[in-house]
């Protein structure tokens, strides 16, 4: 793999950049792998970037069904925080955190992580007391996160509208100040990159189709639109479509497929310094790099694989966009879109062993999975590698739906009374 | 003269109106029916920005929608003050009126003179992706250093500053057909579809002028008559019609599934005279049995070194320039194509008076009878040719082109020199809204291009968006997809053309800049660049170089970069891949989706009959979900701690007025609905005698509290059903849900009536004092109406139903009316409970008191994660009733676990100090972090009747924790309290349980 730098930068620019290789190879795939990781997303990838760093497993395929990113990674918002309630919770984001902080540099590739800021804010008395209760909470365990009276937020985010007389007035706000945004297509080419340095082999435009198993039950091969592929260890990483795939494995999984939307605005010049999260009046916004304001809300109340939602989300996210900064009725809707994600019961991700052996599972981060990429990937190598739960994902596995040890970081942010 | 290239006569211009525009401070001179664009070429300029990376000068490429260049900060009305400039305006759509206010964007210090212009040298460093690869030392550079520069350098103009003076409309519509484009097939098709008048037509187009293309069409005839005359004819027959809606300057933006579209209309900002109060802009939504798509196509640009200087533009659009606006884009013309349609806009300014040279890329053979037609029309015609480079940089000033030999070899250049280009690299239809609609594109070799394929909703494309260039058939087209079949005669057009994707050139391509999209200042280079590292499918190619990501949306940019990276794959262009539009076809404004739910409109404020009496009365309010609550009812110069205070005091010692009328209130009603009660609630319903009330609690199907509230049964096969304030919608269609989808045999109806009974709680020991006096058709005597009873009568005179229930400890009475009698009642009420002082209280009374006797609010104790034994309510779980929702899930191995959070009450050390609600408790403050925490504090206020603060909690494994000491966090670190049980105050009198 050829270091990117400053150095070689220049050095290309001399040259027309006629240098640079291929920042991931497009092998045919092989007979058979140690592990086959179905879904080429940036969890699937960093699983195998750190299959190969950190467990030396490099015996290791990517099957994705189109390009690598192109499904939440590269639709999401990008946003990135690790000031969840819960202690589960708590050291599976502010794992991924950690990791985010040197990812760049890990990966000799740069992610852009702009620690930027994650303002929450709250609007009514129950809002103050969620957000409390999250910030002391999260002090405990060692999370960055801290109370903003109202001209404090406004300090912190100016473009903010803190008046009394809007429909629900801004009643302070919890920061994470370690919170932010990446670049979401460059953590998952970064990824890619690494892994295939390491040998890993990225299948593009590859459907599995289906399992092959053992006599003793086990996971034998996938077969899938380029034939049979051999593998000892199968991890299923396909986000909105692990329903899918795992109903061709013969799994039924608890999660509900549901488009979540977003936006970007027209590019402008920098008028927006930090992430600005609203469940209340229920919207979120940044600015990207490039000028455009990044904005996203709920779901749509749909079960859908379609990857297209309905106007009406659109217009309820603008309003409490507008509600909240006035200023910016006059900007523009660029561009819209829809991602599928895939929520659990208790809206906290699985990553498990399955009834089939050898056979593991990373799914259900509904609307949440992009901040978690680096965590994720990390210890669902180390389960693939083991065939054992790294310890801080040992709470999310499948079992807790039937022992009732639910994770429900929703449920606890639960709604006005 | 201020407009040295208007020409005399001609154009679709009204020169008995002349208009002016300031334009970077300078008056533009023109007319109504000029663009900002024409009114700036009028004038003999083109330079109207800067490009978003590169900041290289930009003119106009386009006259429509899909300008990439030309984009305007507008001031659209400077005279009425602040809150009407907007940036990134296309000055070829800006429909120009006197009084604009524009400005070009990213430069510094003067459009002429930018700075920022040196990265344009630097260009050989700043290549797609550059920033992947570098800015990563030392780490906290990024943020702190690098970010920072590239986004000041990013964006294109400054976002507004202040809020929108304007406002915008919504309109939601049913059409039978709805017709996209005014073009000459949205129009065949829109009078063929209305014809005989039983169906309801709308007809939309993005200009401010019907016609589309024929408008730059000075030389078709349509049925024996100029083509302009043709459109004035169609559009005055379709105005005409009652059954036709005709909206120009309405862009269709999205198609959305079931036929459901989303369009825009630009109502006020071309008014010279608007008055106050007409919305700018009007979102349309419209369900349409079904949809014509005549959205026409768009020219692609030639690529070839510095194809972006001002001067060079689409061949169509300086044909529109000259035709329709009636300014010559210069004196001296290049027209350099591959295709034939440009030899339209070449004869045509050679008509106007200009000096035409035509570069043609297809050899001589190739090429059809535009051929000869141009050449006896006396224009130098070079086939065979290509364009190395233009020459000039604020303005093209030639051109170099060359001789391509047969095995593409480039022959010796020469210098034409021009100070206009008119470049045609062939067209592509406008697929996008086809797209939208799920619909599958196919690719059409001999057009090289995307065509509509496969439909998923009911649609059907008509004319150039459908792949047909000649006018005749186009019409026909039109006719035939608006349902009937009429042959137009019409003048040949011509077509074809010979795609290239980058013009051969004999210059070293490394060091040549020949752009795909200009927005985005995205070169040949770069999508070579993408595709040497690996990026094959077209999305990572645009998603690395940011190809077809800007304004524009790549109108003009996509299928030459498609065409490219097919090339350098060596694969056919469909293997690629096309991406998927998406809305919205152009820009729409936030204003426009969000349409009237601005500022008192975004979320309507609900407020109880009661509420002008709190107001009256001096409350000061909270928000409760949707609802505006009294909070307290503060007299002169208390604060709300004296205030709650002297209202706890008042219920516990006389008698106190509370608002109750926010709770959900839901009539169960039907002979199963004892049965569907019994199912949806933990605890038994069926031994409920008629006027009783019981508690109920209410699980989700995982086994934690979801809803609670006071339940009265007031017949067989009828319950008043009352849940929490914010829980009510949620209940109601929980119920709801459970009756449709899981017991569609039970026969039970029920209906929200919180908006049809308002509450009055009064409550005290002089409660039965205040209300007695009124009631009639009721026993109110303690034997008769015992607690938690209801009864139904008659009280001021009109109906209630009175419950007898407490949620303060004390004596208390639910009073239930219809609203419209709400305030009388509260009054008289009010009025008699003076003999006895009574005292209105808000929701913080109502919260201290019943926290004062240990009573949970749902949401405030629980959080959904709570079981009805965590919370003390295992009492309230029948044992006998075979099912009920969330039984199974509390019979989960980890529901039962001792070590639960369970509820109990929390005393700081410090009786003064009031804990903060939400503060974590642990065992030992001293632990490093992760320091393990043992539950939180849930509610928390200081009791005046219990003369301390009083708080409660959940905690592990809490109830065997009593009297443990334990800390609690503070903003400052931590204190000391000691767990307790959670009941805080007896009641003496009249004894309640609730």
């Amino acid at each position: 793999m050829r270091r990117f730098s400053l150095a070689s930068l220049l050095k290309e620019s001399t040259k027309g950049h006629t240098g640079w290789e291929r920042q991931w190879r497009a092998p045919e795939p092989k007979k058979e792998y140690d592990v086959v990781i179905v879904g080429g997303g940036g969890h699937g990838l960093a699983t195998a970037y750190y299959l190969a760093t950190v467990h030396g497993v490099t015996n290791v395929a990517i099957i994705e069904k189109g390009w690598i990113g192109g499904g939440n990674t590269g639709r999401n918002t990008t946003i990135i925080r690790s000031n969840y309630l819960f202690d589960e919770s708590a050291a599976l984001y502010n794992h991924a955190m950690n990791l985010w902080e040197g990812l760049s540099q890990e990966l000799n590739y740069n992610i852009m992580f702009s620690q930027r800021g994650v303002l929450m804010l709250a609007h009514n008395h129950h809002d103050v007391v969620t957000f409390k209760r999250h910030v002391y909470s999260n002090k405990l365990n060692g999370v960055d996160n801290e109370w903003l009276s109202p001209e404090e937020c406004k300090a912190f985010c100016p473009p903010l509208t803190i008046s009394k007389d809007i429909r629900y007035p801004v009643m302070g706000g919890a920061l994470q100040r370690k919170g932010g945004t990446a670049r979401h297509d460059a953590v998952a080419w970064g990824y890619a990159r690494g892994a295939d340095a390491r040998g890993v082999d990225i299948i593009q435009n590859c459907e599995v189709t289906g399992l092959q198993r053992n006599p003793d039950g086990s996971v034998k091969a996938v077969e899938t639109t380029r034939g049979t592929i051999g593998a000892r260890k199968v991890g299923v990483v396909a986000a909105g479509h692990t329903g899918v795939v795992m109903g061709r494995f013969g799994l039924r999984m608890p999660v509900e497929s549901v488009p979540l939307q977003a936006l970007v605005s027209e590019p402008v010049k920098p008028c927006f310094p930090c992430v600005v999260m609203s469940n209340a009046v229920h919207a979120y916004i940044s600015q990207s790099d490039k000028g455009e304001l990044v904005i996203g809300a709920g779901t749509d109340q749909y079960n859908s694989y379609s990857q297209q939602g309905g106007i009406h989300v659109t217009n309820h996210t603008l309003d409490a966009i507008c509600e909240l900064f006035p200023q910016f009725t006059r900007m523009r809707m660029l561009r819209s879109w829809g991602g599928i994600v895939d929520v659990t019961p208790d809206r906290s991700p699985i990553l498990s062993k399955t009834p089939i052996k050898n056979l593991f599972v990373n799914c259900g981060w509904g609307t949440g999975g992009f901040k978690a990429t680096p965590g994720s990937g990390h210890v669902f190598a180390h389960m693939l590698a083991t065939g054992e739960p790294h310890e801080i994902n040992a709470p999310y596995s499948l079992d807790r739906f039937r022992t009732g040890r639910l994770i429900d970081e929703a449920a606890a942010a639960a709604v006005s009374h | 003269m201020s407009q040295p290239f208007r020409r005399s006569s001609g154009g679709h211009i009204d020169r008995t109106q002349p208009i002016t525009v300031s334009f970077n401070g300078k008056t533009l001179h023109g007319y109504r029916g000029d663009t900002i664009a024409s009114m700036l070429i009028a004038s003999g300029s083109h330079l109207a920005g800067r490009s978003f990376k590169y900041h290289r000068p930009r003119g106009i490429l386009s006259h429509g929608s899909d300008e990439p260049n030309a984009l305007l900060s507008v001031d659209w009305r400077p005279e009425k003050g602040e809150g009407r400039r907007d940036p990134n305006n296309r000055a070829s759509v800006v429909e120009a009126r006197s009084g604009l206010k524009t400005a070009t964007q990213n430069h510094w210090p003067s459009l002429e003179t930018d700075i920022g212009a040196v990265n344009d040298l630097l260009s050989p460093v700043f290549v797609a992706g550059f920033y992947y690869k570098t800015f990563m030392w030392p780490r906290k550079f990024w943020d702190k250093v690098y970010e920072p520069f590239i986004r000041k350098a990013a964006g294109l103009g400054d976002a507004p500053e202040v809020p929108d003076a304007d406002r915008y409309a919504n309109r939601h519509a049913h059409a039978d057909i709805l017709v996209v484009g005014a073009g000459p097939a949205g129009l065949s098709a829109a009078l063929a579809a209305s014809e005989d008048g039983s169906k309801r037509v709308i007809l939309a187009d993005e200009g401010f002028k019907l016609g589309g293309a024929l408008l730059n069409d000075v030389t078709s005839e349509i049925d024996g008559k100029p083509a302009a005359v043709w459109v004035e004819e169609m559009v005055a027959q379709l105005d005409a019609r009652e059954n036709v809606i005709v909206l120009p300057r309405t862009t269709v933006f999205g198609y959305y599934n079931h036929n459901h579209i989303a369009m825009v209309e630009r109502v006020a900002d071309h008014r010279d005279n608007a008055p106050d109060g007409l919305a700018r802009e009007r979102l349309w939504q419209v369900r349409a049995s079904k949809v014509i798509i005549a959205a026409g196509s768009h020219e692609r640009p030639l690529v070839f070194e510095n194809n972006d200087r001002p001067g060079i533009m689409l061949a169509e659009s300086a044909r529109a320039f000259i035709n329709r606006y009636a300014v010559l884009p210069g004196k001296s013309l290049v027209v350099a194509t591959c295709g034939a349609s440009a030899y339209r806009t070449a004869l045509d300014a050679k008509a106007a008076g200009m000096d035409v040279k035509i570069v043609d890329i297809r050899l001589g053979e190739d090429c059809g009878p535009e051929l000869a037609e141009a050449r006896s029309a006396g224009i130098d015609v070079l086939t065979g040719h290509t364009v190395v480079k233009a020459l000039g940089t604020k303005r093209v000033t030639g051109v170099v082109v060359a001789p391509l030999g047969n095995d593409g070899s480039v022959g010796t250049r020469r210098t034409l020199t021009c100070d206009c280009v008119a470049m045609s690299g062939g067209w592509t239809p406008s697929v996008h809204l086809f797209s939208q609609s799920r619909g599958k594109l196919a690719f059409d070799a001999s057009l090289d291009a995307f065509l509509p394929g496969q439909s998923a909703q009911e649609e059907v494309s008509a004319g150039a968006c459908h792949g047909i260039y000649d006018l005749s058939e186009i019409i026909a087209d039109g006719y035939k997809a608006g349902g009937s079949d009429t042959s137009v005669s019409a003048t040949a057009t011509f077509t074809g053309f010979q795609p290239v994707r980058v013009l051969p050139t004999d210059a070293d391509p490394k060091k040549v800049k020949a752009f795909i999209d200009f927005q985005n200042d995205v070169t040949a280079k770069d999508i070579k660049l993408a595709v040497r590292e690996g990026f094959e499918s077209i999305e990572h190619v645009k998603r690395y170089t940011t190809t077809g990501m800007a304004t524009d949306q790549g109108k003009t940019s996509n299928m030459n970069a498609l065409g490219l990276v097919a090339g350098l794959l060596d694969r056919p262009l469909p293997a690629i891949g096309t991406t998927t539009f998406r809305p919205p076809y152009t820009p729409v404004t936030f204003g426009a989706l969000v349409g009237p739910s601005r500022e008192d409109r975004f979320e309507p404020v609900r407020t109880t009959a009661i509420d002008p009496w709190a107001v009256a009365n001096g409350a000061e309010f909270e928000p409760v979900g949707q609802w505006r609550r009294a909070h307290y009812f503060p007299k002169a110069g208390e604060d709300m701690h004296a205030a709650v205070a002297r209202e706890c005091k008042a219920v516990r010692t006389s008698v106190g007025i509370f608002d109750a009328s926010t709770l959900g209130k839901i009539e169960v009603v039907g002979p199963d609905a004892a049965e569907f009660m019994n199912r949806i609630y933990t605890n038994a319903w069926a031994k409920l005698k008629v006027g009783g009330c019981r508690y109920g609690l209410m699980l989700g199907e995982n086994g934690f509290v979801m809803d609670d509230g006071v339940v009265a049964r007031l017949a067989e096969d009828r319950f008043h059903v009352t849940t929490t304030t914010g829980g009510a919608p949620r209940v109601f269609q929980h119920m709801e849900d459970y009756l449709q989808t899981e017991w569609p045999d039970l026969d039970v109806f029920i209906t929200s009536i919180t908006e049809q009974w308002a509450a009055i709680a009064v409550q005290g020991p002089n409660a039965r004092k205040v209300v007695e006096p009124f009631v009639s058709d009721i026993d109110m005597s303690e034997g008769a109406f015992p607690h938690m009873a209801v009864r139904e009568g008659f009280i001021c005179g009109v109906p209630t139903r009175l419950f007898r229930v407490s949620f303060t400890g004390e004596t208390g009475f639910e009073v239930n009316v219809p609203v419209d009698y709400a305030e009388a009642v509260w009054k008289t009420l009010y009025e008699e409970g003076r003999k006895y002082d009574i005292t209105p209280y808000g929701t913080e009374t109502m919260h201290v008191l019943r926290c004062e006797m240990g009573f949970i609010i749902v949401g405030q104790e629980t959080d959904g994660t709570a079981t009805p034994d965590d919370v003390g309510l295992s009492g309230l779980v029948s044992k006998k009733k075979p099912d009920f929702v969330g039984m199974r899930s509390l019979a989960r191995p980890d529901m039962l676990l001792p070590d639960r959070k369970q509820l109990v009450g929390i005393l700081a050390k410090d009786p003064n100090e009031v804990l903060e609600e939400g503060a974590q408790v642990v065992e030992d403050p001293s632990l490093p972090v992760p320091v393990p925490m043992i539950g939180h504090v849930t509610s928390s206020y200081f009791s005046s009747n219990c003369g301390r603060s009083i708080a409660m909690a959940m905690i592990k494994g809490g109830r065997a924790r009593i009297d443990q000491t334990v800390w609690v966090t503070t903003p400052k670190g931590f204190t000391e309290a000691t767990i307790s049980t959670s009941v805080f105050h007896t009641v003496q009198g009249e004894k309640v349980d609730a």
